[in-house]
């Protein structure tokens, strides 16, 4: 399968030529491209470069009038917060631990549905669903149907009178994230071992390896890219995380679940804190980009991107 | 593949893999059931199997004033989509087929937009909606999701893109085939797979979005994910209520997913997979 990609990519240098000839130059190549390009630019980097300015005023929209420049003001002000220094702390274990786990079960039901078996398309069509449902949805049911202390079927399995929003709120939520993510993981999981080789894996058996020996020297080495994948798309969307929190805790009980985005939206929405919400944005930017930079390279290595690219 | 199976016998793990999988949806299943419950059912200790299902809780949805919701989840999700292949499937091939110069610093861009988190966003989007009139419209989550779900459909069509056989296009240009004709009889039916798998991931992402929705829309622009935020309030009152709309706001999407189930895969590994 990797050997795929820089094959069709060395023949496109070779068909891309007559084209340039052919158009009316650069441009004409170009053209497809720029409407994307314009309107991503647009419509994504405006409002980063708004944040950025709201970020050096202060300004608090119950107050009209009280727009002025007050410099480093907020950021001193967000990194003498220790709410902030929680919520930040919240989203990282929340997705970390969401990722790591969600990608093992995923791991683990991929191998379970890569065999042939009787209503194997049932149990997949099954396994994706949580997927598809709205995260909302999904957020309001587990508060409801299985955490809740009196009516939840937890404590109707498990017994006992836990309120598992106020005594594990974080946990509680991190299980409603892992219950959603863990089919998006599984279907490309199971999209990479169903890629394998067939021939490759024969060839092991007569080998006389063993089942584990197979799985770790060819099958994980194979799944490598769908995994990188799957913790990049996945860590994404976790980090972003906002539904579950603002619909099953509210970033309760105290700030015991508060995450960044949710603690951005309370200052901002509840606070109406422009200039210090703003702050708190531009910081989780810069954040971000560190991890994304180091992401990034991980994507293009996975994807061999700028092999066989015309420079 | 070989020990298990003769330690476990296929007989064993299948049914493994059926109580697991049971298990594991089974929260989906209690919402299934309890959305056909009166309240009276709904919530009680221990938890009620035998009751007469009902469809009070659909009728009560519809007229606490579902529809225009769904109707406004349907136009946002339907005309962000296409806004999204109309300049995504384009991009794409300007970036794979015939690449302009410095493709992967393109993409680079694309890909990081994604990363950036969307809270950072939001007080402006907010600010530049009250002062266009677009607070509580429509169109704003169209512009968004557009915005949202571009950069992954670049990607995807790219790598649908890349798996054209050259030797195909060639072919098509030594007997003469221009540009319109190439594209239309060679590489659309190629790519077309590619172009259901993105719209569909396009469609599930903008189908289910809420922090933009919630934040940005209200009784007018309000999405089916902001419907359900109405149940809030009323905590803990009417489940069975709640169980039926958190099922009929899932249920387009659940259907078109279960059906394009292959397609999704091959969207999600974004064409990684042959």
């Amino acid at each position: 399968m990797t050997a795929v990609a820089p094959t069709v990519d060395s023949g496109q240098k070779v068909e891309a030529k007559p084209e340039k000839r052919k158009g009316t130059g650069a441009w004409a190549r170009r053209a497809p491209l720029l409407p994307a390009l314009l309107f991503t630019i647009v419509v994504t980097q405006i409002p980063f470069i708004l944040t950025v300015v709201y970020s050096f005023q202060s300004w608090n929209l119950v107050r009209p009038g009280s727009q002025h420049f007050v410099g480093f003001g907020n950021y001193v002000d967000v990194f003498a917060d220790s709410q902030f220094r929680g919520a930040m702390l919240n989203t990282v274990v929340l997705t970390v631990v969401c990722v790591l786990v969600a990608l093992l079960l995923g791991l683990g039901l991929a191998l379970l549905l890569d065999r042939k078996f009787l209503g194997r398309g049932v149990v997949r069509t099954l396994l994706i669903t949580p997927f598809l449902i709205l995260p909302a949805a999904g957020a309001l049911l587990w508060k409801t149907t299985m955490f809740d202390p009196t009516y939840g079927l937890l404590n109707f399995v498990f017994g006992g009178e836990t309120d598992w929003l106020s005594e594990f709120p974080l946990g509680s939520v991190m299980a409603q994230v892992v219950w959603q993510w863990t089919p998006f993981m599984m279907l490309l999981i199971l999209a990479g071992l169903q890629s394998q080789p067939k021939d490759v894996l024969e060839a092991a058996q007569v080998d006389g390896a063993g089942r584990w020996r197979t799985f770790a020297s060819i099958t994980l080495p194979h799944l490598s890219r769908y995994l990188q994948l799957s913790v990049l798309l996945g860590a994404i969307y976790i980090v972003n995380s906002f539904d579950a929190i603002f619909l099953m805790t509210q970033g309760g009980p105290g700030t015991a679940s508060t995450n960044l985005p949710y603690y951005i939206y309370q200052r901002a929405f509840q606070g109406f804190d422009i200039g210090q919400s703003s702050a708190m944005g531009v910081i989780v930017v810069i954040l971000t980009l560190i991890v994304a930079t180091f992401a990034l390279r991980l994507m293009f290595r996975a994807f061999d991107v700028s092999k066989g690219v015309v420079k | 593949m070989s020990t298990v199976r003769r330690r476990l016998g296929p007989a064993s793990l299948t049914t493994a893999t059926w109580v697991i999988a049971i298990l594991f949806v089974f929260p989906l299943i209690w919402m299934v059931i309890t959305a056909f419950k009166q309240e009276a059912d709904a919530y009680t200790d221990p938890p009620r199997i035998a009751f007469t299902p009902t469809l009070d809780q659909f009728a009560s949805i519809f007229e606490r004033g579902f529809l225009p919701y769904l109707g406004n989840s349907a136009f946002v999700t339907v005309l962000s989509t296409l806004i999204v292949l109309a300049l995504g499937v384009p991009a794409a091939y300007a970036l794979s087929l015939a690449p302009v110069p410095k493709t992967s610093n393109v993409l680079g861009f694309f890909l990081s937009t994604k990363m950036l988190p969307i809270v950072a966003a939001i007080i402006p989007l907010y600010v530049i909606s009250q002062r266009t009139q677009l607070l509580d419209n429509v169109w704003a989550l169209v512009i968004l999701y557009t915005a949202m779900n571009l950069p992954l459909a670049i990607w995807m069509m790219r790598s649908f893109f890349l798996e054209v056989p050259t030797e195909m296009i060639e072919a098509g240009r030594v007997d003469g085939a221009s540009l319109p004709t190439l594209l239309y009889r060679v590489i659309l039916p190629v790519v077309a797979p590619g172009i259901a798998a993105t719209a569909l991931i396009c469609v599930i992402f903008s189908w289910t979005e809420f922090f933009y929705a919630v934040n940005l829309t209200a009784a007018r622009a309000g999405t089916v994910p902001v419907f359900l935020v109405g149940f809030i309030t009323s905590e803990g009152l009417y489940w069975a209520q709640l169980s039926a709309a958190a099922l009929l706001a899932s249920l387009p999407v659940m259907i078109v997913g279960w059906i394009a189930q292959n397609h999704l895969v091959r969207g999600l590994s974004m064409g990684a997979v042959k």
